[in-house]
């Protein structure tokens, strides 16, 4: 046998706080693509109207909040057209909690991966993240269409928007690292997911703007939700008006901590996912 | 040769039973325990019973060697395997490993029904840390081991158990590592099959690769391993030279498993087997009912072996072969005409085998008598393999024209062949 260079891999129990190890995560990088692609390609199986439902649920979602907020409560949308005003944040939206719930429960949906082969299992939460970005893009062009039919030309700002999407992936990531960790030795996590998600959405701009909220500390206090500074971001980016500089700030910071301590958090719990699952 | 590839130093693996704080939980069960134990945190662990799955292991595996591990269900084998694919990790000790390490603990690990054999072969691979371009290299050799080429672009949930199996285990089999574990992925597929996947492992053996390959399959094991590691209650019980622990193993599993009343082994040597049906007594009676080893060519003769189900089994199969003393076979019904039933677990019986008259030329022979699972012949319940079952035929007494026959008979048997004589004027 030839004398090229061959890894070395050492057993060991693992204790106490561990290394990231994102090398190792860097060296899966293909897998990465397959499961993401795996989930892509598989979503839309079986199903009548097939991708087009990466279409229907923000339409829909945005007429249904265009009657109630829009027409009954008679929301105020800063100036701009209520379908617009929504559509603009249900993206962002929608990219973040298909991608917090995912991430969620990837784990416990790959027990069968878990318990029968090694590899790095960040690569799980992460795939699950990514895989809304297909949904997100498709769903993007129906925007551009909307911004068109009201006559709305988004300005430079809209080379922000990849920044933004970044941020709200790094968000539903943030979260996701340690719903799914513990939803793999707490079962209840799964159950209170969709809860969570129902309570962001209104702790969000969504539906209205953030305008609404006190200026001031309180304003800074709503932003330590991130998807706050991501959706008004979205809309600034988009349909102009003053930059969300300051909420961006507050968010991103929340952010890093929760990401950092989620992937700590998760890779120490890594070692007993195979017998707890 | 060189140095070990594999090396392993005082292994352990502890898992907590039952209840227990490692098993999943509801939030609740924890906050309620906090609340119970007060601020000690240690509390509810020590309450917990323990079963160590793993204690105190020790081996080394040479570059090229192909190690079997058997064990019986529940002796450690699996968790063994996991920690060497680091699936789980040890609670204590150390193992080290040279080269890259691919597993096949499932065959089909992460394969998706809705996507095609195509995209399910790439992501396999992709799960088993294979590049995309190494993949793509392999793909064809990997599609024609696995006789799929007309269904590459079909989704795999419409393919049959069959196909899916060996595309499965034809990924992991052209995948290029150093180190191979495998684990009862054979005990899928037909023969065929399974001969082609155990004929690949040898092969990756020859290349200098190190397998460690687990399995219930006493003659795969013995086919393919050159040691046998033999693992009981989570400690290496033996490691040595693959033919002396298997005869080992089968030795102490027939003796665990066999209640006494069924059949002494007075022929161990002979036997082999999981021991779900064991054989018990054998006798060979003339027509008339006597018990007897010796037969004229002109009497019936009849067979008989009893057998028990220790447990229940859902087909199981009745096969013999018959052999002259040269080990020439002489009639075998290892392959067709074989008797299928199903057994309670308890339940006894008989296999009956009745040769007629006039069929048997003069001679010593023996028989093989076996009982299998009818999906997997290669794990059979029982094995008789001659010892106790010789019998001679001889010829009739009132035989005409002995001087001519006798050491000239080479025939083996007689059939009812007719034979005319035409004569042409």
């Amino acid at each position: 046998m030839s004398t090229e260079a061959v890894p070395t891999v050492v057993i060991e129990p693992s204790e106490g706080w561990v290394s990231l190890k994102l090398r190792e995560l860097w060296q899966y990088r293909e897998l990465l693509y397959f499961l993401t692609w795996r989930d892509v390609q598989v979503r839309y199986k079986q199903t009548a109207l097939g991708v087009a439902w990466a279409v229907l649920q923000p339409l829909l979602t945005m007429l249904i909040f265009s009657v109630v907020f829009g027409r009954l409560a008679n929301l105020p949308s800063d100036g701009l057209p209520y379908p617009v005003f929504s559509f603009a944040a249900l993206l962002p939206w929608q990219l973040f909690s298909g991608a917090l719930t995912r991430a969620g429960t990837s784990l416990v949906g790959s027990a069968n991966l878990l318990t029968k082969v090694y590899f790095p299992r960040l690569i799980i939460p992460f795939s699950a993240v990514a895989a809304g970005l297909v949904d997100f893009a498709i769903a993007f062009l129906v925007l551009i269409v909307l911004l068109a039919y009201y006559g709305i030309t988004p300005g430079v700002e809209i080379l922000w928007v990849p920044v933004l999407v970044l941020f709200a992936l790094a968000s539903a990531l943030a979260v996701g690292l340690w719903l799914s960790a513990l939803n793999v030795k707490y079962r209840d996590v799964q159950h209170l997911i969709p809860f969570l998600v129902m309570a962001w959405m209104y702790a969000s701009p969504v539906a209205y703007s953030a305008n609404l909220v006190p200026s001031g500390p309180w304003r800074l206090v709503y932003a330590l939700n991130p998807m706050t500074g991501v959706i008004q971001g979205f809309r600034w980016a988009l349909t102009g008006g003053p930059a969300p500089g300051q909420m961006i700030l507050v968010s991103a910071v929340v952010v890093i901590v929760l990401l950092v301590g989620g992937l700590f958090y998760f890779r120490r719990m890594e070692r007993v996912f195979a017998d707890v699952v | 040769m060189s140095e070990p590839v594999i090396t392993a130093t005082n292994v352990g693996k502890r898992y907590r039973l039952g209840g227990s704080p490692s098993a999943y939980k509801t939030l609740r069960d924890t906050l309620a325990g906090a609340v119970r134990n007060g601020v000690s945190r240690k509390g509810e662990a020590s309450a917990a019973p323990i079963l160590w799955a793993l204690r105190d292991v020790n081996f080394t595996v040479s570059p090229g060697d192909v190690l079997g591990i058997i064990g019986r269900n529940g002796a450690g084998k699996s968790t063994l395997l996991k920690v060497l694919s680091r699936v789980t990790t040890p609670t204590v000790g150390r193992v080290e490993m040279h080269g890259r390490v691919g597993s096949l603990l499932e065959v089909g690990t992460g394969f998706h029904p809705e996507l095609t054999g195509r995209e399910n072969v790439f992501l396999n691979g992709a799960i088993m840390g294979e590049k995309r371009a190494d993949i793509r290299r392999k793909f064809d050799s990997i599609v024609a081991f696995a006789e799929v080429e007309k269904f590459v672009d079909t989704p795999v949930k419409h393919y049959s158990s069959g196909m899916y199996v060996r595309l499965a285990f034809a990924v992991a089999a052209f995948m290029e590592l150093e180190i191979l574990i495998v684990d009862e992925a054979l005990a899928v597929g037909d023969a065929a099959f399974q001969k082609k996947c155990l004929g690949r492992m040898g092969e990756a053996a020859r290349e200098g690769r190190t397998i460690l390959f687990v399995s219930h399959s006493m003659p795969a094991l013995e086919n393919l391993c050159n040691r046998v590691l033999w693992i009981d209650h989570g400690s290496v019980v033996d490691d040595g030279d693959s033919r002396k622990v298997i005869a080992a193993y089968v030795e102490s599993a027939n003796k665990n498993v066999a209640p006494r009343e069924v059949g002494v082994y007075s022929w161990e040597g002979h036997r082999r087997g999981t021991g779900e049906v064991q054989f018990g007594a054998f006798r060979l009676m003339n027509d008339s009912g006597e018990e007897t080893h010796e037969f004229r060519m002109t009497e019936t003769i009849v067979a008989e072996v009893e057998f028990e189900a220790h447990t229940e089994v859902e087909s199981a199969v009745f096969s013999f072969s018959l052999l002259d003393a040269t080990t020439q076979s002489v009639v075998t019904t290892w392959v067709g005409r074989r008797q299928v039933t199903p057994l309670a677990a308890g339940e006894r019986g008989t296999f009956r085998i009745v040769l007629p008259e006039n069929s048997l030329r003069a001679r010593k022979y023996f028989f093989n008598l076996g009982v299998a699972n009818e999906q997997n012949n290669d794990v059979p319940y029982d094995i008789w393999a001659g010892g106790g079952t010789e019998f001679f035929v001889g010829y009739p007494d009132e035989l005409e024209n002995l001087d001519l026959l006798v050491g000239h008979d080479s025939a083996l048997v007689t059939l009812p062949v007719r034979t005319e004589i035409d004569i042409h004027a």
